[in-house]
């Protein structure tokens, strides 16, 4: 035994662990910062938006292919803001003529699956339809029924990746990670202004980590002098080269609605 | 006999300046070798099954069509086969699970359909359900697994398609996008797939095979690869084997193995400056050049030698061989270019490619032959060796005898060669992308297994179009395909029909408290619209219709899975299926996909090269013509050029019958190497002639002087394309088998049709005023060999 040398190699040995212990905290720190600053960021502009009340607004949907063969579907939406859950929605479908007066209504939640009905006019009934499924393609277009309903808070975690300026603003850039487990995307970066928070772009990563789609969101107004809305938003699909583009019109806030409105009875009312 | 001597030609003049600057010479052939081997770094292999096709083929353009409106049709189908032969067992089923979750993680997968995640949907009083068929299968009980089965039996989506008929087999389709921006995509993916074969394999009791249009392209880059890795090192032993046993020198054989691997080099060197991408065809030009570069230097090696045993020295036979060979060599190394370039005239790019990389390489070929081979030979130290030959008598007997006795000759050979030629329309063609795969390539191995046990590899997809946009939920549309589809199903060799028509009964009945009796068309076009308008709203990621509508809705389009069918019968149930659909329900549709594609190659490809054959026939028949100066002699030998590709057709059409796309290029090409040995004989046999002797001593002559080194010329060439008949690539080994053929008809053509056509329709005496220029054609009669 040579315990001088053997005391020197302890030493040494936790010296070292206690470096690695340093390093590897300080990087878990950062990880807590981003996810801390990220997570402020999302609630930053979720709080900018609280007590909107309701909206609606007129909407047409135009789907390309990668050869330009378009086609367009209209519809009007109706939203009601809710206090302490998701926002409740309303689709009533204008065009193609075949699915004039379909209606869909979903209850966004924070936690778990949306409920969704549609009324299917031709069928004069109201359809539940129970599926966990929210990532598909929404009437046949670029977006997911996720990337169209309403984001809430609780939907994702957080992280804070570095500030861009582009188009003469600043952005914070975040990662957003989806709880939901079928979610289509591994994650997403959206690209949020510094002065309003308001989401100018976001990158859809698909399951395999493969950049999938990028959506542009162009015009806002501000409404009531608070709540920015954006009159374009440009889904583009780089793995298959189609695109859609939403375009909104005729936005009117503080429609009076209510609950009354958003329930499986009002669906073949609303027309 | 010859007397090079006395030309003082410019041939000779040549031949001293090499020999005084050897060193030059081969030092400067070398370089200019090194500068065309260089272009070898752009060469990469091509990997996609479409570099068959041009972009004018009709049946591609038809494909892109629909591929650009739907999704693309690019996949991996895997099939799971549990050991224990229940495919819808707890393990089983979680490993189809977790292969089917992994699949999306594929480089460039976008779709991935199986049992597992198959969209059920079921009603539940107003409430329509739509989940995976299985979830978390590790967990369910017997009555769980039991009600599965018999969903996925039910489901026409599903049987035939991702389970079979048994349920003991069940399937993964993976649908790629490839952004086609680098070649490594086809070869990446299919990689990815087989680690992730192997890992299932391990993890769970069962056995995947795997096939699709993505191993297909990625088999034709294997293929191309062991191709060059197996065929071109044998091909150096043959040549290797060959030149020492004729040449019995180390540093002759040294020189002309340095011909041959730099003509190779060279060949695919220029290749790779024009741009060539290499694909299984063109893979084989190596070893074409390598055998056609053989005949060269064999040729002027041999005559070298000669003169050295005549007491020559070195220098002086060098000398002489040039002399010989220069004249016969270059014509031979054009025509052989001239075959080999009417490939340009076939629809198939790789084709192309092939004959112009070989054509490069002859044309490397004859120049090394004419500078670095002699100068090479210059400057080694070289013995002779004196040594007796025994074929050289015979071929005087040989002469002899094909002289007495023309009559039973020519009635054994008309006889032969008619019964050969009634056997050619036995030749029924047949291009199918598995079978040209030998059952070594694993691809094929699991295609034919997957075929027998699960789906069939073959798929025709008609596109139907509405007229309006929306159109596709129009009842009168839907009962369109509705029948369609049944007629489909009727029809020999089908085994699956995919189309919209099945969701919407689903739907409908679903829509209906799931009563059987709903399970029907929607006789409305606002509520076929509206359940679809539903059933997309409640879809999954990735499993959207795109893959069966296009974006206006306007459009389906209809899969049809077949067995492995003969191209013919392909065509048949393609064209029936437009047939019906014009006739019956008046809609245009075409059934396109890759089996189509490749089901129309050989046609397409015939058109091209009846053409390019005959552009061939006519430029070789004219410089034939100009070589020998005489107009009668160059019409008289297309006869014996022409009738061997001709018998080696009928001779296939007994044994064989069945030819592929390939086999279209054969005419031209084998007509410009077997030409060469029509040639040589026609050239010999006039000189003799025009010094004034009799037919039957101009034969006799020919016979001795060139017999030998046409019999050893066309072993070599034989011993070459038998090489390339080892491909385990069937374009490759049937196009190499029938020029085989097609030499040795050539052979005996030359040895026994053609004297007796000169006894029948030359016998005329000639007048001893035309010069002879083809005293420079090689003297073998004292070669020993």
């Amino acid at each position: 035994m040579q315990p001088n040398r053997s005391k020197k190699q302890f030493l040494t040995r936790v010296l070292a662990g206690t470096l690695a212990l340093a390093t590897f905290s300080v990087a878990a720190n950062e990880l807590d910062l981003a996810a801390e600053k990220g997570l402020e960021i999302a609630k930053e502009a979720d709080r900018r938006d609280l007590g909107f009340g309701d909206i609606s607004n007129n909407l047409t949907m135009t789907l390309r292919n990668k050869y330009g063969e378009a086609s367009m579907r209209s519809m009007r939406t109706k939203t009601l803001e809710q206090e302490d859950d998701g926002d409740k929605s309303l689709v009533i479908f204008d065009n193609p003529r075949d699915v004039k007066g379909t209606a869909f209504l979903s209850f966004t939640h924070k936690v778990g699956s949306d409920d969704q009905w549609l009324y299917l006019p031709a069928l004069k009934r109201v359809k539940r339809i129970s599926s966990s499924n929210k990532s598909g393609p929404f009437m046949g277009s670029e977006f997911a029924y996720e990337d169209i309903a309403s984001q809430e808070v609780e939907k994702y975690t957080y992280k804070y990746l570095r500030n861009e300026t582009f188009d003469g603003r600043d952005h914070f850039v975040l990662e957003l990670d989806p709880v939901d487990p079928k979610s289509g995307y591994s994650i997403q970066h959206i690209w949020i202004d510094m002065e309003e928070y308001r989401a100018w772009r976001t990158d859809f990563y698909d399951r395999k980590g493969d950049l999938m789609k990028t959506l542009t969101v162009s015009d806002y107004n501000q409404y009531d002098d608070k709540y920015w809305r954006a009159n374009k938003m440009e889904m583009v699909n780089h793995q298959t080269g189609k695109s859609t583009v939403l375009q909104y019109s005729d936005w009117v806030f503080g429609n009076g609605f209510t609950d009354r409105d958003f329930t499986k009875n009002s669906l073949s009312r609303a027309k | 006999m010859s007397s090079p001597q006395l030309q003082s030609n410019w041939v000779g003049r040549y031949a001293d300046w090499l020999i005084r600057y050897r060193w030059l010479v081969a030092i400067g052939a070398l370089l200019l070798t090194f500068l065309a081997v260089s272009g070898a770094r752009f060469l990469g292999f091509n990997n996609d099954y479409r570099a068959f096709f041009s972009d004018a083929n009709p049946q591609l353009q038809a494909y892109e069509q629909i591929q650009r409106t739907y999704t693309k049709n690019d996949n991996i189908l895997f099939a799971i086969v549990p050991k224990g032969s229940e495919a819808f067992s707890t393990s089983a089923l979680a490993a189809v699970e977790e292969m089917t979750e992994k699949s999306w993680l594929l480089p460039y997968a976008l779709r991935v359909d199986s049992i597992t995640n198959f969209q059920h949907t079921i009603a539940e009083e107003d409430d329509l359900l739509v989940q995976d068929l299985v979830e978390n299968a590790s967990g369910l009980n017997t009555e769980t697994l039991a009600s599965i089965k018999s969903t996925a039996l039910a489901d026409p989506t599903l049987k035939e398609r991702l389970v079979n008929s048994d349920g003991s087999v069940t399937g993964i389709n993976i649908t790629f996008q490839l952004p086609q921006k680098s070649m490594n995509e086809t070869p990446e993916a299919a990689a990815a797939a087989q680690a992730l074969m192997e890992e299932i394999e391990a993890k769970y009791d069962v056995e995947v095979y795997a096939t699709g249009i993505i191993l297909l392209s990625n088999a034709f880059f294997e293929a191309s690869q062991s191709d060059m890795s197996t065929l071109v090192p044998l091909m150096y032993l043959v040549i290797i084997a060959v030149v020492f046993l004729l040449v019995r020198s180390v540093s002759a054989t040294f020189a002309a193995l340095l011909v041959i691997i730099f003509s190779m080099a060279a060949g695919m060197g220029l290749a790779g400056f024009i741009g060539v991408k290499l694909t299984p065809p063109s893979v084989s030009a190596p070893t074409i050049i390598m055998t056609l570069a053989v005949a060269d230097s064999i040729h002027i090696l041999v005559s070298l030698f000669a003169a050295m045993r005549r007491g020559l020295s070195k220098h002086a036979a060098i000398k002489e061989s040039l002399q010989l060979n220069m004249g016969p060599v270059f014509l031979t190394s054009i025509t052989t270019a001239i075959g080999f370039l009417s490939m340009n005239f076939s629809d198939a790019p790789p084709f192309h490619d092939l004959g112009n990389i070989t054509a490069m390489g002859v044309m490397v070929a004859f120049f090394l032959s004419i500078t670095l081979l002699p100068a090479l030979m210059a400057i080694l130290p070289v013995k002779s060796r004196v040594s007796e030959s025994k074929i050289g008598r015979s071929m005087d007997a040989l002469g002899d005898f094909v002289i007495s006795r023309q009559r039973p000759i020519l009635l054994v050979g008309v006889i032969i060669s008619l019964a050969l030629l009634v056997m050619v329309p036995r030749n029924e063609i047949n291009d199918d992308f598995v079978g040209y795969f030998d059952e070594s390539v694993e691809f094929r191995a699991d295609s034919d297994y997957i075929n027998e046990n699960l789906s069939g590899i073959y798929q025709l997809i008609y596109s139907l179009e509405s007229g309006d946009s929306n159109g596709v939920s129009n009842p009168e549309f839907l009962a369109k395909l509705d029948r369609f589809t049944e007629w489909m199903e009727t029809q020999p060799g089908v085994r699956h029909v995919n189309t919209i028509g099945n969701t919407f009964k689903r739907l409908n009945k679903n829509l209906h408290g799931d009563d059987p009796a709903y399970y029907k068309l929607p006789d409305d076009q606002e509520l076929a619209a509206q359940y679809l308008l539903l059933y997309e709203l409640s879809l999954p990621y990735g499993l959207d219709l795109n893959n069966q509508l296009n974006v206006a809705k306007s459009s389906t389009q209809v899969v049809v899975t077949l067995d492995n069918l003969k191209s013919k019968e392909l065509k048949a149930v393609a064209d029936a299926g437009s047939n019906w659909l014009e006739k019956n329900v008046g809609l245009t549709a075409y059934g396109v996909g890759p089996a189509i594609m490749f089901a129309n190659i050989a046609e397409r490809n015939m058109e091209g090269m009846l053409v390019g054959t005959l552009v061939a026939l006519v430029l070789i028949s004219a410089l034939i013509g100009i070589a020998l100066r005489s107009v009668k002699l160059g019409t008289l030998s297309l006869i014996p050029n022409l009738l061997p590709a001709g018998l080696a057709f009928g001779l296939w059409g007994a044994l064989v019958a069945e030819v592929n796309v390939a086999v279209t290029m054969v005419t031209g090409m084998a007509l410009g190497i077997v030409v060469d040995d029509t040639v040589h004989f026609l050239s010999k046999y006039l000189r003799r002639r025009r010094a004034g002797y009799n037919v039957e001593d101009g034969l006799r002559y020919a016979f001795s002087s060139v017999g030998v080194a046409i019999v050893v010329t066309s072993l070599i060439l034989i011993a070459g394309f038998m090489v390339l008949a080892q491909s385990s690539f069937g374009m490759n080994s049937s196009m190499a088998i029938l020029t085989a053929i097609c030499i040795l008809m050539a052979l005996l053509a030359d040895f026994l049709l053609l004297p007796i056509l000169l006894m029948k329709l030359d016998a005329k005496a000639y007048d001893p005023a035309i010069p002879s220029i083809e005293s420079k054609e090689q003297d073998y009669a004292t070669q020993p060999l």
